[in-house]
C-alpha cells in the first residue's frame, strides 16, 4: 500500500470496501468500555441500570444476561443484514433480541432461581433495553459479524462494569454489605435510601459527576501540556 | 369493583409511578424532557400506546398464550411493535412537526420499557380487561406527569447557574432523585386498604 501512496493523491478515491470486508480492530472492543460507554456516555439502557443495581449480585446477573443477549443478537443481526428488508428491520431486530431474552430468562430461572426472582420483570425487559436495539441499528446492521461481536462484547462489558460499580456503591452504603458480606462494624447505620429508587438516580448522578471531573482533568491537562 | 379500578389507576399513577419508582420509561424521561410541550405530547402518545398494549396483552393472555406460555415475551413485543409502527405512521402523516420534534425517540417507543413492562405486570398480577385499561391509563398519566414535571424543572435549570461539571445529565439525574424522593411520599397511600 505504501508503494502506491504517492499516486493515490491524483487518483479518484477508491471505492469504499464493502462493510463486511473491513477488518475488526481493537477499537471496536475498547470503545464501549470508556470512550463510548453505553451508560456513562450514551445514556442508553438506563432502566435496568437503575432498577436492578441495589445489590452487586443482581447487577452481576443482569450484566451477564445483557452481555449474552447483546453478543448473540448482534451476531445474528449482522449475519442476516442482507435478508432483512429495511421497512421491517426494527421489528426483525426486536424479534431476534426477544428470542435470546427468552433463552436467558429460562436459563436464569433454571440455574439461579432466587436471582431470577429478585430481578423479576427486568429480565424480560432486556428486550427493550435501548442499548441492544441501538447497537443492532447503529452498528451490527452496517458491519460484518466479527466486528459486530467485538463491538457487542465491548459495549456489554462496559455496561456490566457500570452496573457492578453502581451495585457496589448502593449495596455498601444502603446495606453495609458487599455481595452479602458485612463490611462495617455493627455501629454502621445503613443509608436505606441508597437501595431505594431515589438512591439509584442519585448514585448514577454522582458517578456521572465523577466521570465529568475525570474527563475535565484529562483535557485540561492535555491543554496545559500543549501550552507549555 | 369501581373502587378497585380507581385504586389500580391511582396506584399506577402515583404510588408505583412507572418512571420514578419502577424505573420504566427512562429513555424518554431523560431524552425528550427539554421542552414542556414535547414532553406533554410524548406523554399523550404513550397513554395511547399503553392503552393499545393493555388491550392486546389481555387478548393474547386470554386466547393465545395459555397454549404456548414460552412465547410470551416474543408475542408481546411483536404485537406491541406493530401497534407502535401504526401509531408512528399515523403521526408522521397527521403531524410532521410533531414527528420531527420527537425525533429518534418515536421509533424507540417500541423499546420503551414502560410499554412492555405494563404488559408483563398486567400478566403477573392477573388483571382482567377493565383492570388492564385502568392500569394503562394510570401508568400513562403517571408517565405524562413525570415527563411534564421533569420538563418544567429542566426549563428552569437551563436558565440557572449550574456548575460546569454537572451540566447535562448529572444535574438531571440528581433532580430525578429528589423527584423520586417526593413520590416516595405516596408510598403510605392505600397501605391500609
Amino acid at each position: 500500500m505504501s508503494a502506491v501512496l504517492p499516486e493515490v493523491r491524483v487518483a479518484p478515491p477508491p471505492i469504499a470496501a464493502p462493510p463486511s470486508g473491513d477488518p475488526p480492530t481493537m477499537d471496536d472492543l475498547l470503545r464501549g468500555l470508556w470512550a463510548e460507554n453505553p451508560v456513562l456516555v450514551q445514556m442508553l439502557g438506563l432502566c435496568p441500570t437503575l432498577a436492578v443495581t441495589n445489590s452487586v449480585a443482581n447487577s452481576l446477573a443482569m450484566g451477564i444476561a445483557t452481555l449474552a443477549v447483546l453478543v448473540c443478537s448482534s451476531f445474528l443481526v449482522s449475519s442476516l443484514k442482507r435478508f432483512i428488508p429495511t421497512e421491517v428491520r426494527i421489528a426483525s431486530y426486536v424479534l431476534i433480541i426477544a428470542t435470546f431474552v427468552t433463552l436467558a430468562d429460562m436459563s436464569l430461572e433454571a440455574v439461579v432461581p432466587n436471582v431470577h426472582k429478585a430481578l423479576g420483570a427486568f429480565i424480560a425487559l432486556i428486550v427493550v433495553n435501548c442499548m441492544i436495539l441501538g447497537r443492532a441499528e447503529a452498528f451490527a446492521s452496517k458491519h460484518g459479524p466479527a466486528r459486530a461481536v467485538l463491538d457487542a462484547l465491548g459495549m456489554g462489558i462496559g455496561f456490566s462494569m457500570v452496573l457492578i460499580l453502581l451495585g457496589a456503591i448502593r449495596e455498601l452504603l444502603g446495606n453495609g454489605t458487599l455481595l452479602g458480606v458485612r463490611m462495617f462494624s455493627m455501629n454502621f447505620e445503613p443509608w436505606v435510601i441508597m437501595v431505594l429508587p431515589p438512591g439509584g438516580f442519585l448514585t448514577l448522578g454522582l458517578v456521572l459527576l465523577a466521570v465529568a471531573y475525570a474527563r475535565d482533568r484529562r483535557t485540561s491537562g492535555a491543554a496545559a501540556r500543549r501550552a507549555a | 369493583m369501581t373502587g378497585d379500578l380507581v385504586w389500580i389507576l391511582v396506584s399506577a399513577m402515583l404510588v408505583n409511578n412507572f418512571t420514578l419508582t419502577l424505573f420504566l420509561g427512562l429513555c424518554p424521561f431523560f431524552g425528550v424532557t427539554s421542552q414542556v410541550t414535547t414532553a406533554l405530547r410524548l406523554g399523550l402518545a404513550n397513554i395511547f400506546v399503553l392503552l393499545l398494549t393493555a388491550i392486546s396483552a389481555w387478548f393474547l393472555n386470554r386466547y393465545i398464550l395459555p397454549a404456548a406460555p414460552f412465547l410470551r415475551i416474543i408475542s408481546f413485543i411483536i404485537v406491541i411493535a406493530s401497534t407502535v409502527q401504526v401509531v408512528e405512521m399515523a403521526i408522521k402523516k397527521a403531524s410532521p412537526v410533531l414527528f420531527r420534534a420527537l425525533g429518534i425517540y418515536l421509533p424507540l417507543i417500541t423499546t420503551n420499557c414502560a410499554i412492555l413492562g405494563l404488559a408483563i405486570f398486567q400478566t403477573n398480577r392477573g388483571y382482567g380487561f377493565l383492570q388492564g385499561i385502568s392500569f394503562a391509563i394510570g401508568a400513562g398519566l403517571g408517565l405524562t406527569l413525570a415527563l411534564t414535571l421533569m420538563a418544567s424543572i429542566r426549563v428552569r435549570v437551563d436558565r440557572s447557574n449550574v456548575p460546569a461539571l454537572a451540566r447535562g445529565m448529572a444535574i438531571v439525574l440528581i433532580i430525578a432523585s429528589s423527584l423520586s424522593l417526593a413520590f416516595m411520599g405516596f408510598a403510605g397511600l392505600g397501605s391500609s386498604s
